[in-house]
């Protein structure tokens, strides 16, 4: 019965701080506005999104973003230098496999948004069964370095939150 | 405003600047579509974070109110962007016959997903 009028409880919750966020004051019209919209949603995009992550570990939630938030300041840093010191094309970029040991879809989401945000790193597909994603380097000395950083700084941490 | 707020607003907007102006020269810069795919969906993260900062801090200091828009631009942005750049990356592996005869094999059964559509 609960499940079936709120079938994403956390997105309600989001949805009506948002909201409330949105508006920048507390009142209760924006409460009431933004809790319809907290029913509404989740119960009209569910059918797109099945299952429920759960969410373990919020300790390590909070590690990872101070970890992904340093990285992206590290990487602006690191791709802002090769764009102004470096030719184009003397770049060694190149097309790498990452296997992956996460399964739920929501963690592969977070990776692949995590990559794109990170150190010289954009995913550009997933495989077909999702198991590896193609991921794009601007800069890599090798392949094995930058698969062996992603998981060890992102994919180990992604496993201890979602599964 | 003290002038130490003063200051530190003027720094991170000028940092926010110029990382903006690296992002924008780097797509008009390098030579490919998947290369040039860095340059605006990374420099823009530090770039606008750094102007939203700045625009928190004034309004902190100023001391109108305190603003959570600039919050929700920046969880906005981190969830739109690697979406952005996915897709285009996708769009260009189905278009570009080279880059998908390049492409690293998957070490799975199954080929990459933009490419693999009978399954």
């Amino acid at each position: 019965m609960v499940r079936r009028f709120f079938p994403h409880p956390m997105l309600t919750v989001w949805i009506v701080a948002v909201w409330v966020l949105l508006a920048n004051e507390i009142t209760f019209g924006h409460l009431v506005l933004g809790l319809i919209l907290g029913v509404l949603i989740p119960l009209g995009t569910s059918a797109y999104w099945p299952g429920r992550p759960r969410i373990g570990a919020p300790l390590m939630m909070i590690e990872f973003m101070l970890v992904v938030l340093w990285d992206i300041v590290v990487s602006n840093i690191q791709v802002a230098s090769l764009i102004l010191l470096r030719r184009g094309d003397t770049l060694r970029s190149q097309f790498i496999t990452l296997p992956l040991d996460l399964k739920t879809p929501e963690a592969i989401t977070v990776l692949a948004g995590t990559i794109t945000m990170t150190p010289g790193t954009v995913s550009a597909d997933v495989s077909a069964d999702g198991r590896a994603l193609l991921v794009h380097c601007l800069e890599t000395d090798g392949a094995e370095d930058t698969i062996a950083q992603i998981k060890h700084r992102y994919e180990r941490r992604l496993k201890r939150i979602f599964e | 405003m003290h002038w130490i707020g003063e200051a530190a607003v003027t720094a991170l907007i000028l940092i926010g600047a110029f990382f903006l102006l690296v992002g924008s020269f780097g797509l008009a810069k390098l030579p490919d579509m998947m290369r040039r795919l860095h340059g605006p969906s990374k420099s823009t993260t530090l770039g606008i974070g750094s102007l939203l900062i700045a625009s928190m801090l004034y309004f902190a200091v100023v001391g109108e109110h305190i603003s959570f828009h600039e919050l929700l631009i920046t969880i906005f942005l981190f969830l739109t962007a690697p979406v952005t750049a996915h897709m285009l990356a996708k769009a260009h592996i189905l278009r570009s016959q080279k880059d998908r005869s390049s492409l690293p094999p998957t070490g799975q059964p199954s080929g990459w997903a933009t490419l693999d559509v009978d399954k």
